[in-house]
């Protein structure tokens, strides 16, 4: 190590590298966030154990596809509710808010539209949608708006919420269920044609890789033009190394899922491919809802890291005092954070209901619970600007394989519940208390 | 001085501001000309901070008129003020204790790329440059500010305050944690920005300092003006009576002194 950390140079990590050993040199090297690698253990950890208690049906493609449709929904409302607790805010209200938007979606799509348009017309689903995420918009701005301008706090503005939007949820349709749903539509939910194929998840998962090595070396790039100091590039092409072959391992297992021998028939079917004796093996590929949430989070980050609003909401939430010395607009801040969390509302809506392929009134009940242990256990902080997208995805996983790998081993739900709540105050704990170690 | 005869960069006048039953500041007037500085002394709770405040659009004044250049303008928010050109370093440095040097120094005004997103190569280029004329061995340039020292976080908010081309400088209390090298560089930092026509309001508590910098010196106790008085006039004993006992010194010519009763 001692040639890569001098005494005068360090690595841009910075830290105490003279007496690191190879792990820690590895990590300031390549800047990988511990926290960040220590979720993944701990989601590895879940993951074989369950593996092995379960008798080997863990860590199978078909368990593993169902566990990211199945995470895809509390993932999507994570993003944004990382931006809530962020800036020092809270929503109770997501769940809630998911049931009245799924609702007002399959009204419009079961009974309104067609009225006008008869069912399945082909643009249905994107006026659907598009109105599910405007209403998403426009509820999240009302909320956001009490809670800035009006100096109510959100505990309390988005509580009401949870009431009040899960009351005109049973409104829409007096409790009745709507369904079924507009067939492009139930594409989100990730059921029946709502994946796209094993060619086109490895188109993507190129697509992805070469984002990946183009991201790493464009940073490299400006870092040279302005004279930084620079990784090394055994580092460098290590971290390109191992996000390119996650990305293509994961796409690997999703292809190794096949059809159903139901959806395989049908599809063998319709185009022309003769049915053979011991059945076909067509992998179903990515599926949508999981592409949905893959976007929502890139597209989140990017807000989060990249964007002016997301500098500020950071630093209101390091400081909301030097925020608005520093002349930021810190009301308006807010009240976009919580019109940013309406939307993707919205879009869980859409993806919930598709894959139900009907609307209730009950739809995304508890689920500001899960969204927000998510939220922290994926490390963001009560205190304020602390917290991460990824971490947000990871801490979903979490939750959702610890439910599914309990319902796999036929665990009482009682049981389940309190594994969860155990293992929620458990993780923030120990996050905490690393917290105070590295301050 | 030959001041008066020029019109004031800045003006306040008459200004009150109370917190409920508290007269913080209670009937003020103070000038700033260009390419000057204004020392403000006074007793803890005298008032300075509350009152530089007023100007930085931190806190709203009850009453009075603030003019810059000779015209009334309205300041209701930091926004308001920084587009009049006057940036503040606050006695508590007011920084985002979350994200690094780069970050606070543009917080507010930060360098984009033409693809309007965050340009933080940029941004972390400027602050080096910056931080390398005020303090030369400040490292840490990603870290957190909350894990700076005292008198590094002190840099991060004087360099913020001189990075933006102020015409119009409010020091509170800028040299605190500094140590005496750093504190020599922010002194002749202040003559290099007088020099540059920059007018300056320094809080300070350091009679030295005030005397060594400051072209006329301005006296709070109480929520109120004792008086402005030209340094060359007067003594630090002097000063240090009109801070203690709020006594005006017999022979300087004393300007803005309080004056009962509301306009
Ligand atoms: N936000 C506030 N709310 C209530 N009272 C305040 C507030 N800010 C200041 N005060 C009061 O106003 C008075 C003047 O305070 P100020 O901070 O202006 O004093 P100062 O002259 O800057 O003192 P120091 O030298 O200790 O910094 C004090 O009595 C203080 O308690
Ligand atoms: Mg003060």
């Amino acid at each position: 190590m001692s040639e890569v950390v001098g005494t005068t140079g360090r690595p841009p990590g910075g830290g105490a590298a003279n007496r690191a050993g190879p792990i820690r040199g590895f990590m300031q090297a390549t800047e990988i966030d511990a926290r960040m690698l220590g979720m993944v253990l701990a989601l590895a950890i879940v993951w074989i154990g369950f593996h092995i208690v379960s008798g080997g049906v863990f860590l199978t493609p078909r368990n593993l596809w169902n566990l990211s449709v199945q995470t895809s929904t509390v993932a999507i409302m994570a993003t944004g509710m990382v931006l809530v607790i962020v800036s020092r805010n809270i929503d109770l209200s997501v769940g809630s808010l998911l049931g009245l938007l799924a609702m007002i979606m399959g009204a419009l799509q079961t009974e309104i539209l067609p009225s006008f348009v008869g069912y399945d017309y082909s643009f249905t689903w994107i006026i659907v949608l598009a109105a599910g995420l405007l209403l998403g918009a426009l509820i999240g701005a009302v909320q956001g708006f009490v809670i800035a301008f009006l100096g109510v706090p959100a505990f309390i503005v988005t509580l009401g919420g949870l009431l009040v939007w899960r009351g005109a949820a049973w409104w829409v349709a007096s409790g009745r269920t709507l369904a079924p749903l507009d067939s492009t539509f139930q594409m989100m939910g990730g059921g029946g044609n709502g994946s796209i194929g094993a060619t086109m998840s490895w188109i993507l998962g190129a697509i992805a890789c070469f984002g990946i090595i183009f991201a790493i070396i464009s940073s490299r790039r400006q870092r040279q033009r302005f004279d930084f100091p620079l990784r090394p590039v055994w580092a460098e092409v290590t971290l390109a190394i191992i996000g390119c072959a996650a990305v293509l391992g994961a796409v690997a297992v999703i292809n190794a899922y096949p059809m159903p021998v139901g959806l395989a028939r049908a599809y063998a079917a319709a185009h022309g491919i003769p049915w053979p004796e011991g059945g076909l093996s067509i992998s179903l590929g990515i599926p949508i809802p999981v592409l949905i949430a893959l976007g929502v989070a890139l597209v989140v980050t990017f807000v989060a890291t990249r964007t002016r609003f997301g500098r500020y909401v950071f630093a209101f939430g390091g400081n909301p005092e030097a925020a608005e010395l520093g002349g930021i607009n810190t009301r308006w801040i807010i009240m976009k954070v919580f019109i940013l969390m309406g939307v993707l509302c919205g879009i869980s809506a859409a993806v919930a209901s598709a894959r139900l392929n009907a609307a209730t009134n009950s739809l995304g009940t508890n689920d500001e619970l899960y969204v927000i242990a998510a939220t922290v256990i994926g490390g963001t902080s009560f205190s304020g600007g602390i917290g991460t997208v990824p971490g947000a995805i990871l801490g979903a996983l979490v939750m959702q394989s610890l439910q599914s790998g309990m319902q796999l081993m036929g665990i009482a739900s009682p049981l389940q519940n309190i594994v969860v709540g155990l293992v929620l105050v458990l993780a923030v704990g120990i996050d905490t208390a690393y917290r105070r170690r590295t301050a | 001085m030959a001041a008066d005869s020029r019109t004031p960069l800045v003006e306040m006048r008459n200004i009150y501001v109370s917190f409920g039953g508290v007269h913080a500041v209670d009937n003020c007037t103070i000038t700033l000309y260009p390419g000057e500085v204004v020392g403000l002394v006074g007793g803890n709770g005298a008032g300075k901070s509350t009152l530089m405040k007023v100007l930085s659009g931190a806190y709203r004044k009850d009453s009075g008129e603030i003019l810059i250049d000779g015209k009334p303008v309205a300041i209701h928010n930091p926004r308001d003020a920084k587009a009049l050109g006057i940036e503040t370093i606050y006695q508590t440095l007011a920084l985002a204790d979350n994200v690094d040097a780069p970050a606070n120094l543009f917080l507010g005004r930060e360098v984009m790329t033409r693809w309007g997103t965050l340009h933080d190569v940029a941004m972390e280029a400027a602050t080096r440059k910056v931080m390398g004329r005020l303090n030369p061995h400040f490292k840490g340039f990603k870290t957190p500010v909350k894990s700076l020292s005292g008198g590094q976080r002190q840099s991060v908010a004087i360099a913020r305050a001189i990075h933006f081309n102020a015409r119009i400088l409010i020091m509170d209390e800028p040299t605190a944690a500094l140590g005496p090298a750093e504190t020599a560089q922010v002194r002749d930092l202040i003559k290099q920005l007088k020099k540059e026509g920059i007018g300056i309001f320094l809080i300070s508590h350091e009679l030295r300092d005030v005397f060594d910098l400051a072209d006329r010196i301005s006296v709070m106790k109480n929520g109120r003006m004792v008086g402005t008085v030209d340094r060359h006039d007067v003594d630090m004993d002097e000063v240090l009576g009109m801070i203690i006992g709020g006594t005006l010194p017999k022979t300087a010519n004393v300007t803005n002194a309080y004056v009962e009763a509301r306009p």
